[in-house]
């Protein structure tokens, strides 16, 4: 992807593009994300203490809680970065959208593992039908079908103006189903079982807290990544038939 | 507005009268539907009575999803998106026509299933008002969800395959609140139901509204 140089590449050639998806700034957020994971993992293994109901199981929770608020995260930039590209019209925002419902969508898998992981030697099953948890599978394949729907290929400027109004869609649709399966659920069993009267241990809580911050410098990073990628792809898509004609000029040119 | 929308509606029940896709096609769907629940589930074991809702309500989502495909591959072909777009109409009046011709087709329908569920599956249909105040709701939310996500895949190579997989998740609200109106009425409390009619009808307001505003922009891409 180093070859870029196409002078008339499309609208997003002239902002110069960048060799890999690297630089000064993401390195720093990796390098803050890779030392507070090792952090976290000896705060989250060794320090902290198991839990006196849910014994070792509470370590999944320094994953599971920062999982679910990097996917909040993303699902809200996916919302911005679509209703922004429906009213600006420029691609940064719609390659935003791309990058937080990839990594969205990794998040919330992650918070599904984690979570079922935890319900097996809690609740004796690795899936039950409770609010949330179904709340976040259709997330899972709400998010799932934004991205089907952006690999099917079509010009950039419609699939973007698809994109944007799915992804609207995603966050409009999200409430309407976490209320309906709420009330479902609610209707026909009390909610499953709650700890929050449970008196957090101060080393408990500064781990949670570590694995929030980690957890969003985790997010930051890849989204960075994913951002600049997504941005390259979008750039070599553009100047894909430049590169092509001038390509076989040089080709006619050897051969004549 | 409404000429214009009325006009699109009468186009594509026209269209359907003289074709009759959705009479002999999708609808047999739906009834077979009903038959392979009873052949997937021992009807001898009173299963079918007691799930009556829930099977009603799958079988309508998944000719919902063959409706909706129908109703724009009418769309698709010989430059129409082009007349469509060329035509001066309103766009959200071309959704509401599209919305309600989908709807009137799935309420045909959705009374064919009732039918089907009262004689195959012996079911009792009480709380008549619940019932078609559910189906009216519901479908208005089907319709118009169906119509936006319709319009959004048409054009597309893949849309068969890709409209499945964003329409349904979305509707999984209107399947869960239908069908526990439905229990309830068929249970005789539709006092329980009517709240679950108030969710189907706020999702259908949502949706209509998303949709006129939305239409306009996804109308290029038909």
């Amino acid at each position: 992807m180093n070859q870029t140089t196409t002078p008339a590449a499309g609208p997003t050639a002239t902002t110069g593009s960048p060799a890999h998806t690297g630089s000064r700034g993401s390195r720093i957020v990796g390098l803050l994300a890779a030392g507070g994971a090792v952090a976290l993992l000896v705060f989250a293994l060794v320090l902290s203490p198991d839990d006196r109901i849910q014994g070792e199981a509470v370590r999944l929770m320094y994953l599971h809680v920062p999982a679910a608020i990097a996917m909040y995260v993303c699902v809200g930039l996916l919302g911005l970065g679509s209703a922004m590209w429906l009213r600006r019209k420029t691609p940064g925002w719609d390659v935003l959208a791309a990058a937080s419902a990839e990594v969205g969508l990794v998040f919330t898998a992650l918070t599904l593992v984690t979570g079922m992981l935890w319900g097996r030697p809690t609740w004796g099953v690795y899936w039950v039908w409770d609010a949330r948890l179904t709340t976040t599978a259709m997330l899972a394949v709400l998010l799932a079908g934004y991205l089907a729907l952006r690999r099917v290929p079509a010009a950039p400027e419609s699939r973007s103006r698809r994109a944007a109004v799915a992804g609207l869609l995603v966050v409009v649709d999200l409430p309407l189903i976490h209320y309906s399966v709420n009330w479902w659920r609610t209707l026909h069993q009390d909610a499953t079982i709650s700890t929050t009267d449970v008196q957090i241990d101060g080393l408990m809580l500064f781990t949670l807290f570590l694995g929030m911050v980690v957890g969003l410098l985790v997010t930051v990073w890849l989204l960075i990544h994913r951002f600049r990628v997504a941005w390259l792809e979008e750039e070599v898509e553009a100047g894909g038939l430049d590169r092509a004609l001038a390509e076989r000029r040089a080709e006619a040119e050897v051969g004549a | 507005m409404l000429a214009d929308a009325r006009l699109i509606a009468g186009k594509d029940l026209r269209i359907e009268r003289r074709a009759r896709v959705a009479t002999n096609q999708v609808a047999p769907f739906a009834l077979l539907v009903l038959v392979l629940f009873a052949f997937a589930l021992d009807p001898d074991r009173g299963i079918l009575d007691r799930a009556t809702a829930g099977l009603y309500w799958v079988a309508v989502l998944l000719s919902t999803v063959l409706a909706v495909q129908r109703s724009y591959a009418l769309e698709s072909t010989d430059g129409l998106p082009d007349a469509l777009r060329l035509s001066g109409l309103d766009p959200a009046a071309v959704f509401l026509g599209k919305t309600a011709a989908l709807a009137l087709q799935l309420l045909v329908l959705e009374a064919l299933l009732l039918a089907g569920v009262a004689l195959l599956y012996t079911t009792e249909l009480a709380g008549p008002a619940l019932l078609a105040a559910t189906c009216l709701a519901a479908t208005l939310g089907l319709a118009s969800a169906g119509s936006l996500y319709g319009v959004l895949a048409a054009g597309l190579r893949v849309r068969e395959t890709l409209l499945p997989l964003l329409l349904l998740p979305v509707v999984a609200p209107v399947l869960i609140g239908a069908t526990r109106a439905f229990e309830a009425a068929l249970a005789g409390t539709p006092g329980e139901g009517w709240p679950w009619c108030g969710l189907l009808a706020i999702f259908a307001a949502i949706y209509v509204a998303f949709g006129m505003l939305a239409f306009g922009p996804l109308m290029e891409e038909l």
